[in-house]
């Protein structure tokens, strides 16, 4: 599946003005970002109610194909610009974190494994 | 020839934490190392680095190709850690809550780096500071 799918299928706003539409390969929600690093993969859609620039930092180094925020949570411009920069796809949802993850499952999206 | 760099890490600064980590990958890239080598290397520095900045009062991260792999040493000045024991056990931490609230703090720090080094050594003296070495074969 891919983030421009994902996107029209959960109605979630692409935040980016130009972004890689990057196939999605596993996905993983989680809050605490060594869970994070320690489970993340490249090509993983995350949902995170995290939106500081560590996430953008995390998603970067582990080379994420995008980043969910849910529930209609602020993202800052400045995150949005530090997410541009390193080439991550931020994307804003007012669905729960549990319905973004029941669309990316019905759509054949496995969970990231243990890495 | 050998490659080393050294890379400073300032203590307290969350918004750049992660920037070092971030360095070294985009120079492990040009260096043409394997992809999942790389992910075990950002892994065990970007843990690192956030020690650094949240626990001690500063340090560096020395990154350096051998023969046997890529070796990187961390050494900061601050409070050192009392239990090593302790802190290598998932879940434990003494991270502020003001750090857990931005999704650190797990306690998972100290494991994700030994789960990603192939060799990992960890030497802690209180009141001086922690010494860490990890080896990721390529």
């Amino acid at each position: 599946m891919k983030v421009s799918e994902f996107a029209a299928l959960s109605g979630a706003k692409i935040l980016m003005d130009e972004y890689e539409d990057r196939e999605i390969a596993c996905g993983y929600t989680c809050d605490l970002l060594s869970h994070v690093m320690g489970r993340g993969q490249a090509d993983m859609a995350w949902i995170t109610v995290q939106t500081h620039m560590n996430v953008i930092a995390v998603a970067a180094l582990l080379d994420f194909a995008c980043v969910i925020v849910p529930e209609k949570l602020p993202v800052d411009p400045a995150i949005v610009a530090k997410a541009d920069e390193e080439g991550i796809v931020m994307l804003a949802s007012e669905k729960t974190a549990y319905e973004l993850v029941e669309i990316l499952s019905k759509n054949g999206v496995p969970s990231a494994k243990k890495g | 020839m050998m490659i080393k760099e050294t890379y400073q890490v300032t203590a307290g600064d969350m918004t750049a934490a992660g920037d070092v980590s971030a360095r070294i990958k985009r120079h492990m890239k040009q260096l043409g190392i394997p992809a999942s080598v790389m992910r075990r290397v950002a892994v065990g520095t970007y843990e690192a680095e956030i020690n650094l900045v949240i626990h001690s009062d500063g340090g560096r991260i020395d990154f350096a190709i051998t023969p046997e792999g890529i070796d990187i040493r961390v050494v900061d000045v601050g409070p050192g850690i009392a239990d090593i024991e302790k802190a290598m056990t998932e879940g434990w931490s003494t991270a502020t809550n003001e750090v857990r609230n931005m999704g650190f703090g797990a306690g998972m720090g100290l494991p994700n780096m030994k789960r990603n080094a192939d060799e990992f050594t960890i030497a802690s003296e209180v009141g001086v500071g922690t010494d860490i070495h990890m080896l990721f074969r390529i």
